[in-house]
């Protein structure tokens, strides 16, 4: 009965949508308030539907109803309860269900905290949400249906992956969703926009927060996934520009530079049109990503058996909709008229600097990943990309945007003195050569670009403290001033020296992660004993004679489906962590029986998903700012517009 | 400047941005463009000594030995060739005899060195490459096909 509740809950959410989508859009059109009106209860009636979905699908997997294929493919009744609710979006058709339902949370959202926004521009946008909601909808229906019964039901499921029963996994999915899903606010903003044909300071109020809370989510999610992939798998690294992880880096690159091109709109009214431009980028950066992992159709070192034929229903959504917005954008993108002008050099200029890099890195790792596809569509052979190609491309990139990224905060807005904010950052400068010098002095046949990248850090993360520093006016007044101040500061503020504080701290780690990593494979009998980095690793770790840590990599294998995990054993330190995998069995040199292991010392490495959570900190401060709260300015002659939109 | 210019600028930056990029791209996917063959590509001539490149197939039944420092010796077959592989290291925990695989690495005489071997994450995942080797040479099974096409992928 309950998977047959939930199928015709989705089934009712889908025909919600199809009048939220409609409805409201044409009275909009019409100025008729009592069509608009309809948007509001029909988002929390869709959002209600689906959850009722998601409840029925998860009491299947709690209870083990093995009737339904979905529960009988991918549960078992012995896994722990974690397991059993995390294998509900552990699988392909559950994850597209918790698609929609974050979907449709955020368009509820927007229904029930939207009270200020003007009555047209939120039909319009909860019917733009609608939409895309229908396409997902008959996605899951006709694709890929999470109720479809089984007859007659096993006696127990084939469980879940044990890969993905991994705490580290279990929370992964629902954060990369969170993030990709709330992109579609933005967008939803952004066509709402074009459709109305205007976009001023209090438009770009409103996308923030919802850009900014999807921004966090999945910067979260990523440093999840990265960090699952880096303990679980067992290969000592963190990030392989794999298809599936590029899926959501690039969502991720895009919307960090609409974050910062809204910033503008917000306070000078201007990049209006790049801004709607960005905000449909960055939400078919997220489309293509659930493409990519979804259809199959690339080779990845995470992939998991898919199925084509609902690639090719994506991808015809995905057509529809970026198709569909870039037109839109191309036929009343020009009416978008920007104010404000501004020099080059100026916070704006700084600003649309990190946007251009941005872009181009999005774009940049976008041909990487899709080459392969291309060329095999045009019949060149099956090729790969790997890392050589995005680390000599993106690293390059990169580099400049962090250097001007100490600067553009100090620069004033509309017009700035590039010379004086370079001078206030001699103590960037000092830091960042004496991280250079450090680095050089400790690891003198590195690469190159180690010294490079940990002076960059000390540039970046000096140069922001510098940036704090000069907005308290520290030194310039008394302390007690400053101090007062610094209690003042509004909390965007705050999250914005957070974050690029968190950046600074995750460069760091990259760099000695990337740079300076250390391994070696052999056979090791027990009792025997490697030197790596200093560290002596026998099958107790030990430095200078003394016991330092015990490491328990592990060999597990899973009851139900026989498939043997390896576990890492890794001890984390400041400096570095010490990283031990154990594989199969194996003769040593000298004849004697014994294990393969593989030892890594990854320098630096925790300060990555370190910085990853700090930077996700100041974007959540950031989001409890006063002005978010209070709510957007009112637009002026909201009423006017309201009554006689078009 | 004239409200012009300042475009112009924006629009210099961005080109010179976007060209430095696509240098960039160009002179990195001469050397890391990584093509994929089939062992019956290897044992015609048709792959370069020394070049990177992916090896896919099936991994021969009763071919895997554990040899001495690490290294596992291996054939890979695509049902009409098989090619030798060495690799040094801690195989996938799903590498089994008979099941699929994807290798890279460089072909070094008549033995492909593979550096790294890639891992699945889900037993019934077959490559698409090599589920295409199989059909060019004919030994494609439907089974193992279906059996891949039912389970679904992970939320990642």
């Amino acid at each position: 009965m309950t998977a047959e509740l939930g199928h015709f809950a989705v089934i009712l959410a889908l025909f919600v949508a199809a009048v939220q989508a409609t409805l409201p859009l044409i009275g909009a059109q019409r100025g008729d308030a009592q069509w608009m009106a309809v948007a509001r209860p029909a988002a929390l009636l869709q959002f209600l539907l689906v959850a009722v979905a998601f409840g029925c699908l998860t009491n299947l997997y709690v209870t083990s109803d093995f009737s339904v294929v979905n529960v009988a493919a991918n549960s078992h009744t012995d896994k722990p309860l974690l397991y059993k609710i995390s294998g509900v979006w552990g699988n392909h058709e559950g994850s597209m269900l918790l698609w929609v339902l974050i979907l449709a949370l955020f368009g509820s959202a927007v229904a029930a905290f939207g009270a200020n926004l003007p009555p047209a521009l939120r039909a319009r946008v909860l019917a733009i949400q609608a939409l895309i909601a229908v396409g997902f909808y008959l996605f899951i229906l006709l694709t890929s249906n999470p109720f479809e019964r089984l007859i007659p039901a096993p006696a127990n499921g084939r469980d879940l992956n044990p890969l993905l029963q991994d705490p580290g996994l279990a929370f992964h999915p629902p954060m990369l969703y969170l993030g990709y899903v709330g992109f579609s606010m933005a967008f939803s903003f952004a066509i709402a926009a074009l459709i109305e044909g205007r976009v001023d300071a209090a438009w770009a109020r409103w996308v923030r927060p919802w850009t900014l809370a999807a921004w966090c989510f999945l910067t979260a999610g990523i440093g999840l996934g990265s960090w699952w992939a880096y303990y679980e798998l067992g290969w000592g690294g963190w990030w392989y520009w794999d298809p599936v992880e590029n899926a959501s880096f690039m969502p991720w690159l895009a919307g960090t530079a609409l974050l910062h091109s809204a910033t503008v709109v917000e306070k000078r009214d201007t990049l209006k049109g790049w801004t709607v431009l960005l905000a449909i980028i960055t939400f078919s950066m997220s489309l293509l990503g659930t493409f990519l992992v979804r259809s199959g159709v690339l080779t990845s070192v995470h992939a998991f058996a898919t199925d084509p034929a609902r690639g090719v229903f994506i991808l015809v959504l995905l057509i529809i909709v970026i198709g569909g917005s870039l037109a839109l954008y191309a036929w009343r993108g020009p009416q978008l008229v920007s104010a404000g002008l501004f020099q080059p050099i100026s916070r704006e200029g700084g600003l649309l600097f990190n946007n251009l890099v941005m872009a181009t890195a999005t774009a940049a790792v976008l041909l990487g990943t899709l080459y392969p596809l291309l060329l095999d569509a045009v019949g060149g052979g099956k090729v790969s990309v790997g890392p050589p190609f995005f680390n000599a491309v993106f690293i390059p990139l990169m580099l400049p945007m962090l250097a001007v990224m100490a600067v553009g905060p100090l620069l004033h807005w509309k017009r700035g003195d590039w010379r004086a904010a370079v001078q206030r950052l001699w103590p960037a400068m000092v830091a960042a050569l004496a991280a250079a010098a450090g680095a050089w002095a400790l690891v003198t046949d590195g690469p190159f670009l180690g010294p490079v990248g940990l002076a960059l850090a000390a540039w970046l993360g000096v140069g922001t403290l510098v940036e704090l520093a000069e907005r308290l006016r520290l030194g310039r007044e008394n302390l007690g001033r400053s101090l007062a101040r610094l209690a003042r500061q509004p909390r965007a503020a705050w999250g914005m020296t957070l974050a690029h504080l968190g950046l600074a701290v995750t460069i760091a780690g990259m760099t000695g992660a990337g740079a300076w990593v250390e391994e070696s494979i052999q056979v090791m009998a027990p009792g025997d004993t490697v030197r790596l980095a200093g560290y002596e690793f026998r099958f107790t770790v030990s430095r200078d004679g003394r016991a330092v840590v015990v490491l328990n990599p592990e060999k597990r294998v899973y009851n139900v489906s026989g498939q043997p995990t390896t576990e890492a054993g890794i001890e984390t330190r400041l400096t570095g962590d010490l990283y031990a995998v154990v594989g199969d069995r194996g003769t040593t040199a000298d004849g004697r029986p014994g294990f393969v292991t593989r030892l890594y010392f990854n320098p630096l490495v925790a300060w990555m998903w370190g910085g990853l959570m700090i930077m996700v900190a100041g974007g959540a401060l950031s989001l409890t700012d006063r002005r978010h709260r209070v709510g957007a300015p009112a637009r002026r002659g909201i009423a006017a517009q309201a009554a006689g939109a078009d | 400047m004239k409200r012009k210019h300042k475009r112009l600028t924006f629009a210099a930056v961005g080109l010179a941005l976007v060209g430095v990029a696509a240098a960039l791209a160009l002179s990195a996917f001469e050397e890391s463009i990584v093509f994929f063959h089939s062992p019956t590509d290897v044992a015609e001539g048709k792959v370069e000594m020394d070049r990177r490149i992916r090896l896919g197939g099936l991994v021969e039944a009763g071919s895997v030995q554990k040899q001495a420092d690490a290294v596992t010796g291996f054939r890979i077959t695509d049902g009409a060739h098989a090619i030798a592989v060495t690799y040094q290291g801690i195989l996938p925990d799903l590498f089994r005899e008979g099941q699929g695989v994807v290798t890279e690495g460089r072909l070094r005489g008549a033995t492909f060195v593979a550096e790294e071997v890639l891992a699945k994450h889900d037993e019934t995942y077959m490559p698409p490459e090599v589920a295409d080797a199989l059909k060019k040479s004919g030994r494609w099974q439907e089974e193992a096909g279906k059996g891949a096409a039912k389970t679904g992928g992970p939320g990642k």
